[in-house]
């Protein structure tokens, strides 16, 4: 499969994913998979001037990211899916058919959430959709950068991960 | 735009302690550490740095937001955080001479920010490999 990472990321393209995956994993395209930034042009620049110009991105909603998926998989390349949220990540597992193994790499502080790891925390309700999604039969693992040790989301809701 | 006070004021905007420590040698070096307001994107969610740039800017009445990876969180959120406001100036890959040139020379305006970046870029180099004694 040369989709090496289905990633939930709310900062979506920054050094983690650009630098940190992108660099030893070869990375030549990324697929920023979000409803509103696949609506606007300026969203668009502004994510394609974090990129190098050797690394294609491509925008895409839930839905067309779905019907390409089997094509992004195909590729000879090694490429990253992101999603900025739980919810667009379980929308685009439940449309492909496809995804078996996601990565947490990015779901920061904010009012209403507890922290898990250093990079994730949860309200109740995001505990609720990813023990949904495991039990989906997809692998969830908390993995910030390639050098840290993954780690599984029973460890991670548990808070024992760190 | 010009601050009330007409000196400089930037928001340096990095990850980890990177804002602060910079901070800590404009300081150093100019004594005009307080021209500089350093935020770190750390434990912050992209909303969150978003709203905790723009939150920057205005208390401290920046006219330019220095960030660090052109790539990098601070860079988008920053970017958002201007768009309404395009006499806010962002420069991404900030360093030390860059801030150095910024504080200490007269302007607020993006030809400031312009004349910084410029710095920071001319001070970038490998030095002269030493040459060895025979």
């Amino acid at each position: 499969m040369s989709v090496a990472l289905y990633r939930i990321d709310d900062r979506l393209i920054h050094g983690q994913v650009v630098v940190g995956w992108g660099q030893p994993l070869n990375v030549a395209f990324i697929v920023l998979v979000d409803d509103a930034v696949a609506a606007s042009d300026w969203e668009q620049d502004l994510y394609r001037a974090g990129v190098p110009p050797e690394m294609e991105l491509a925008f895409e909603s839930v839905e067309s990211a779905a019907a390409k998926l089997p094509a992004l998989e195909a590729r000879a390349e090694v490429g990253i899916v992101l999603t900025a949220d739980i919810d667009t990540m379980q929308r685009l597992i439940d449309a492909s058919g496809r995804i078996t193994k996601v990565n947490l790499g990015g779901i920061h502080h904010r009012a209403g959430r507890d922290a898990k790891l250093r990079f994730v925390f949860l309200t109740a309700k995001e505990e609720g959709q990813l023990r949904a999604m495991a039990q989906g039969g997809v692998t969830v693992t908390a993995q910030d950068v390639p050098a840290c040790t993954p780690v599984p989301l029973g460890d991670v809701l548990a808070g024992t991960g760190a | 735009m010009t601050n009330s006070d007409g000196l400089p004021r930037a928001v340096i905007a990095a990850h980890g302690d990177f804002a602060a420590g910079l901070v800590s040698a404009v300081q150093l070096i100019s004594g005009r550490g307080d021209a500089c307001r350093a935020l770190s994107n750390s434990g912050l969610d992209a909303a969150s740095l978003e709203s905790a740039v723009r939150a920057a800017i205005a208390e401290h009445g920046a006219t330019v937001v220095f960030t660090d990876l052109p790539a990098g969180s601070c860079t988008i959120a920053a970017r958002k955080a201007t768009r309404e406001t395009p006499e806010v100036a962002v420069v991404t890959g900030v360093n030390l001479p860059m801030l150095l040139d910024f504080v200490m020379k007269e302007g607020t305006d993006r030809a400031a920010a312009e004349r910084a970046a410029a710095k920071g870029r001319d001070a970038i180099a490998v030095a002269p490999a030493p040459v060895r004694a025979p």
